[in-house]
């Protein structure tokens, strides 16, 4: 996704001259490119994450789009008060980009482990929060951020993710995509859990369990229809994200069922439970033990579907 | 004094310290309307306001978003009534807004924002944020090759922020001349002096060396002021600081140099005292 992002962000620099990229120390090896096309646009401003963040407001008050771009909580978490004071309180046309969601950075230790940014972000006010499932949706998303007035979030991968979509997909803020069609139930996918998502939808759909599967890669402003039309739709609803089961993607899913007020839905959130991660491990190791591996979503999945889809199960709409 | 002696007294004085005399009244009556306070903190910084509102700042209240204009902003975003008064007296909004500083419902918040405030460029009220705002704008003038300055007024006890240091390395890295740093140092921070607190000095020193040319001035001297706000950059390819030696609750005798004048709303007695003290000085 990093690449994604990079080939995005320098389409746009060529196109818009109000594109600036701020880095804090970060990003040797691929930002280059961009340093080299546009110094007069570029700035790393050292290891000093709050005053990037000020600074990105400050230009941005002056008319310019400004990304800044480190990794893991370091955008977010060591500057937050400037990102809800400065980025936001001001409407700042700034892009918050980080590179390692989740387990991204997973064996460097629980300091790079970016598990709560996206329940912290989307209680910001202005703030849009996304997080794309693969290269082609995050070089999408780079675009549509510079093009969406104000404050975003932008949690992308790290490098190397599997592409899901073989092309290019219609990627608007806040409406999820369809990557699977099917009525048994719903799995919802944010950020680089969009490959395991498929691949549990595939093996599924081969026993003949067609599943419905979104890409949600705009948890705010979230798309509640998509969630509304999955709940009347298909049978149960489940989330998955490389994040904290507390407030992220599954947080917002089961606030706009619940507030509903008209539906009732098996549903389940997939996630990293709440505490930090004891061992070190790959992102793969890590991802397994908290259940967020294909065969560890499945043990979720079969008892959940077996359920629903038992001929004396009814889907209690009220 | 009689009211002929009255004028000619004016007449000999400088328009910025007229002007600084009016914004202690008006925020002496603001703060008693709206029962706050941080009133020792805004008379520190009011000869300076008078100062760049009078005689520094390139701005035009009818046109507030006039794209080269000179920026400042109070990074101390306690001391936001004497920027509202100081906007309000430059015709930025009528006068009659200032009845709404704190008020429910009114424009003027506690600390300085910009949310439907012409001429409040960033909001602030939580400490070492308003310096790197400023850099960012500094920087992009020089991008953009416009030719205006932007200001930023600082509070000594927001000089213990890492914040304000992260954007003291930043600016001279980036040869912002076209940044004015002033430091309000009236020596007196929420819980105490400064020299108890954390001590700051030797604070010129420690801004020469992160790369700023750094002047002291008497903060209360409007000709020293002046000076030393006309005469910036101080240095090419330098920043500018101004160390403002000042006294918080400057003004009003009683409040002078007192610590409780960052927290007390003057009482019905206090509020006559010190307007009256206003009206004589």
């Amino acid at each position: 996704m990093r690449g994604a992002f990079f080939r995005g962000l320098m389409d746009l620099a060529v196109r818009d001259d109000r594109i600036y990229l701020l880095v804090g120390d970060l990003g040797f090896g691929v930002a280059e490119p961009f340093l080299q096309k546009f110094p007069e646009r570029f700035l790393n401003v050292g290891v000093a994450e709050q005053n990037m963040t000020g600074l990105a407001t400050g230009i941005a008050l002056t008319g310019k789009v400004v990304f800044t771009y480190s990794i893991a909580n370091f955008p977010i978490l060591r500057c937050l008060e400037q990102v809800r004071n400065d980025v936001c309180y001001h409407k700042a046309n700034v892009k918050i980009v980080s590179i390692g969601g989740g387990y991204s950075y997973g064996a460097l230790g629980m300091s790079h482990h970016a598990t709560e940014d996206l329940a912290i972000l989307r209680t910001l006010p202005q703030m849009t929060v996304v997080a794309p499932g693969d290269p082609v949706e995050a070089e999408a998303a780079t675009g549509a951020v510079a093009g969406h007035e104000g404050p975003c979030y932008l949690r992308l991968g790290r490098a190397g993710e599997a592409v899901v979509h073989r092309a290019q997909v219609r990627f608007q803020i806040g409406k999820a995509i369809r990557v699977r069609e099917g009525d048994a139930g719903t799995l919802i996918s944010t950020g680089a859990m969009l490959r395991t998502t498929v691949d549990v939808a595939d093996v599924l759909r081969q026993r003949g369990i067609a599943l419905r599967v979104l890409s949600m890669h705009t948890i705010k402003p979230l798309d509640t229809e998509a969630v509304l039309a999955a709940a009347l739709e298909t049978r149960a609803i489940v989330t998955i994200e490389e994040h904290s089961v507390s407030g992220g993607l599954g947080g917002a899913v089961a606030e706009c069922l619940a507030e509903s007020g008209k539906l009732v839905i098996p549903f389940k959130r997939l996630g990293i439970p709440t505490g930090f991660s004891a061992p070190p491990g790959t992102q793969e190791y890590l991802r397994e033990l908290c259940g967020l591996s294909p065969a560890g979503i499945l043990q979720e999945l079969e008892p959940l579907l077996e359920r629903v889809l038992a001929p004396s199960f009814s889907t209690p709409i009220a | 004094m009689t009211e002929t002696e009255r004028v000619r007294a004016n007449t000999s004085r400088r328009s910025s310290e007229l002007l600084a005399n009016r914004l202690r009244r008006r925020v002496l009556a603001m703060i008693c309307r709206a029962k706050s306070s941080h009133i020792g903190s805004v008379f520190s910084t009011i000869d300076l306001l008078a100062v760049l509102y009078d005689k520094i700042l390139r701005v035009d209240p009818s046109c507030p978003q006039w794209s080269d204009r000179d920026r400042f902003i109070l990074s101390k975003g306690h001391g936001c009534a004497g920027l509202y008064a100081a906007l309000a007296e430059r015709g930025f909004f009528p006068q009659s807004w200032l009845e709404e500083f704190f008020a429910n419902g009114g424009r003027l918040a506690g600390h300085a924002t910009h949310w439907g405030v012409p001429g409040v460029e960033a909001s602030t009220g939580s400490l070492g944020h308003g310096l790197s705002i400023a850099s960012g704008i500094a920087l992009a003038g020089k991008r953009d090759k416009l030719s205006y300055r932007v200001f930023a007024m600082l509070s000594d006890g927001e000089c213990d922020e890492g914040s304000t240091w992260e954007a003291a390395l930043f600016a001279p890295h980036h040869r912002l001349d076209n940044l004015v740093s002033i430091i309000d140092y009236n020596k007196i921070q929420s819980f105490g002096r400064v020299d108890e607190v954390l001590k700051l000095d030797p604070l010129a020193a420690k801004w020469e060396s992160f790369g700023w040319a750094v002047r002291e001035i008497d903060g209360h001297d409007h000709g020293q002021i002046e000076q030393a706000l006309q005469t910036v950059p101080l240095a090419e390819g330098k920043p500018t600081c101004i160390i403002a030696n000042t006294v918080k609750g400057k003004g009003v005798s009683f409040m002078e140099d007192q610590v409780l004048w960052h927290y007390r709303c003057p009482d019905t007695n206090e509020q006559r005292l010190a307007f009256a003290e206003l009206e004589r000085s």
